[in-house]
C-alpha cells in the first residue's frame, strides 16, 4: 500500500508546530499502525531528517502508552483498541491519513505526537489509591468480595490511562478516566474508608488541572480501548453528591 | 441567602428584589463549586424547567375544549391560591422561581462552557465523531435558541406585542396569534429545539444526579425520548390545529 500521511510536527513544547505531509510507500496491510510509522521513520532517518516522535511501550494494548488522533478519531478507526493494535488493513491504498496528538490544555505537547499526561497521574495522586499501608498480599479470603462487586471493580480497572477519553471529548474533560478510578476503588471494601474524600479531592484536582466539564456526550466511552461504560460517570456524580452532603452534615 | 433576610418578599418590588438576591447567592454558591457541583445545580434547575414545560403544555391543550375552558384556565392561574393568598400571588411566586431557575441554569452552563473552552486552546485539524449524538452536541446552541424563543414568546403572548391582543382572552389571542404563518414556523422550530434539549437533558439529569446504571440506560433513553416527543408534540399540535383550521 502507498499512503499519504499528514502528521503534526512540533520540535518542542514551545515550538508552534504544523501539519507536514509524508509519503508512506510499500506498507504491508499486516503491519500495525506503529510499525508503519517505524518504516516511515527509518526512511526519514536515512534522509537525515528528524523521525516522528510518538509514544509506545508494550505494543499489545495493555500499557496505555501509545495514542494519537488518526483521521479525527482517538486511536483511529478500530474501536475498542489502541493505536498499537490498529492494523493497516483498516486503510485503503492511496488513502490520506491525518495524525495529530491528543489535544488538551492539561496535556501539553512534548514533541510531535508525544504529550505529557502526568495530569492523569496527579488526579490519581489526589486520592485514587488507598493511603493506609496494606502490607504484603493478605490471605485471599480475609476480605470477602462478592462476584458482582469484583466484576464491577475489574471492569472499571480495565482503564489503561491512555487519555483517549480526554482527547476525544469535545469538552476535553477527564471524567471517564477519573470515574473509572473512583468506581474501581469505590465498590471494593478496601476503598471504603476514604471513599467520599477521594472523590471530592479528585474532582477538585481535575478542575484545577484545566480539564473541561463533562456534558455526557459519550464520545469518551465510544473511543475507549477498554470500553469503559458511561455509567461510571453516574457513579462518580452520586459519590460526589454524597460526599458534599456528608461534609455539610459534619459541619452542622 | 443572608442578604434577602428582612426584605418584605411578598410585596411586588420586595419579592423581585429578594428573588434576585436569592438567585445571585445560589449562583455564587454554586459558582464556587466543582464542575460536578455546578452541573448538579444545572440539572436541578433543568428539572424545574421540565416540570414547567410539561404543565404548560397540558394547559395549552385546553384550547381543544373550546373558548370558555381555556379562558377560565387563564383566570384560574391568577386566582390560584385564593383566598389564602392574594390574587396573582401564587402565579408571581411561580414566575419568580422559574426566572431564577433560568438565570441559574444559564449562568452555570456558561461558566462550564468557558471551562471547557479553556481546556482545549488548540483544536484538531480534523475530527470525525464516533458517537453521533446530535442532541448532546447541540445543547448550547439549542439552549440559546430556547432563550431567544422564550423572549419572543413572552413578548408575543404575555406582554401583548401581538397584532390583536386582548388581555384575558386567551382563546382569541391564541387563534389570531397562530394565524400568522411566520409565527407558527418560529414556534414549530423552537419546539424541535425543545425536543432535542429535553431528550439529552432528561437523560443527562440521570447521569448528573447519579441514578443512571448500564442496565437501566436503554429504559431511561426511551423515557427521555417519550418525554421529549410528548411535550414538544403536545405544544406543536396547537398551532398546527389553528393552521389547518381545526380550531377557529
Ligand atoms: C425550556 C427551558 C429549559 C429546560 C426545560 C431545560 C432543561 C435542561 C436539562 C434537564 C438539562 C440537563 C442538566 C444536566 O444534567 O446536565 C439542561 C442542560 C443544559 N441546558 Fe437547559 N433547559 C432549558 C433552557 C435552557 C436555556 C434557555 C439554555 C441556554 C441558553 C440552556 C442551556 C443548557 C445547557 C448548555 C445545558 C448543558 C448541557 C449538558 O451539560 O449536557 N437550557 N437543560
Ligand atoms: S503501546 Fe502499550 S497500549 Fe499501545
Amino acid at each position: 500500500m502507498n499512503l499519504t500521511l499528514k502528521v503534526w510536527r512540533q520540535k518542542s513544547a514551545n515550538d508552534k508546530g504544523a501539519m507536514v505531509a509524508y509519503e508512506a510507500r510499500d506498507i504491508s496491510p499486516d503491519m500495525s499502525f506503529l510499525e508503519m510509522l517505524d518504516v516511515v521513520n527509518e526512511e526519514l532517518t536515512l534522509k537525515g531528517e528528524d523521525p516522528i516522535a510518538f509514544d509506545s511501550d508494550c505494543r499489545e494494548g495493555i500499557c496505555g502508552m501509545c495514542g494519537c488522533v488518526i483521521n479525527g478519531q482517538a486511536h483511529g478507526p478500530d474501536h475498542g483498541a489502541t493505536v498499537c493494535q490498529l492494523h493497516m488493513r483498516k486503510f485503503k491504498d492511496g488513502d490520506t491519513i491525518t495524525i495529530e496528538p491528543w489535544r488538551a490544555r492539561a496535556f501539553p505537547v512534548v514533541r510531535d505526537l508525544v504529550v505529557n499526561r502526568s495530569a492523569l497521574d496527579q488526579i490519581v495522586q489526589a486520592g485514587g489509591f488507598v493511603s493506609v499501608s496494606t502490607g504484603s498480599a493478605p490471605e485471599a479470603n480475609s476480605a470477602p468480595v462478592g462476584q458482582a462487586v469484583a466484576e464491577t471493580a475489574l471492569d472499571a480497572a480495565a482503564c489503561i490511562g491512555c487519555g483517549a477519553c480526554v482527547a476525544a471529548c469535545p469538552n476535553a474533560s477527564a471524567m471517564l478516566f477519573m470515574s473509572a478510578k473512583v468506581m474501581h476503588l469505590g465498590v471494593l471494601p478496601q476503598g471504603q474508608p476514604e471513599r467520599y474524600d477521594r472523590v471530592s479531592e479528585m474532582v477538585e484536582t481535575h478542575d484545577r488541572l484545566g480539564f473541561g466539564s463533562c456534558t455526557n456526550i459519550g464520545e469518551c466511552s465510544a473511543v475507549c480501548p477498554a470500553e469503559i461504560p458511561m455509567d461510571v460517570i453516574s457513579f462518580l456524580n452520586r459519590d460526589l453528591i454524597r460526599s458534599r452532603a456528608g461534609r455539610g452534615m459534619k459541619r452542622a | 441567602m443572608e442578604k434577602s433576610e428582612g426584605v418584605q418578599w411578598w410585596g411586588g418590588r420586595g419579592a423581585v428584589q429578594s428573588f434576585a438576591a436569592m438567585t445571585a447567592s445560589i449562583t455564587a454558591a454554586a459558582g464556587g463549586r466543582t464542575s460536578v457541583g455546578k452541573k448538579v445545580a444545572v440539572a436541578a434547575t433543568g428539572l424545574i424547567g421540565v416540570g414547567f414545560v410539561f404543565a404548560h403544555m397540558v394547559g395549552n391543550l385546553k384550547v381543544f375544549l373550546g373558548r370558555e375552558p381555556i379562558n377560565h384556565y387563564g383566570e384560574f392561574l391568577r386566582d390560584m391560591g385564593e383566598p389564602i393568598f392574594p390574587r396573582s400571588f401564587v402565579l408571581w411566586t411561580l414566575r419568580l422561581v422559574l426566572i431564577s431557575a433560568v438565570v441559574i441554569h444559564i449562568t452555570l452552563t456558561y461558566q462550564l462552557m468557558q471551562q471547557s473552552r479553556r481546556a482545549r486552546p488548540i483544536g484538531y485539524e480534523y475530527t470525525e465523531p464516533v458517537r453521533k449524538n446530535p442532541a448532546a452536541r447541540t445543547m448550547r446552541w439549542g439552549g440559546t435558541a430556547l432563550l431567544l424563543f422564550i423572549v419572543f414568546h413572552l413578548a408575543d403572548f404575555t406582554w401583548g406585542v401581538h397584532p390583536d391582543f386582548q388581555r384575558g382572552e386567551v382563546y382569541h389571542n391564541l387563534i389570531t396569534g397562530f394565524t400568522r404563518v411566520p409565527v407558527t414556523v418560529i414556534y414549530l422550530a423552537a419546539m424541535f429545539a425543545l425536543a432535542m434539549h429535553l431528550y439529552h437533558g432528561t437523560w443527562s439529569v440521570t447521569q448528573t444526579l447519579g441514578v443512571n446504571q448500564a442496565r437501566w440506560d436503554r429504559t431511561i433513553r426511551r423515557g427521555a425520548t417519550a418525554l421529549a416527543v410528548v411535550i414538544a408534540g403536545g405544544y406543536s399540535i396547537v398551532p398546527l390545529a389553528v393552521l389547518f383550521r381545526l380550531v377557529k
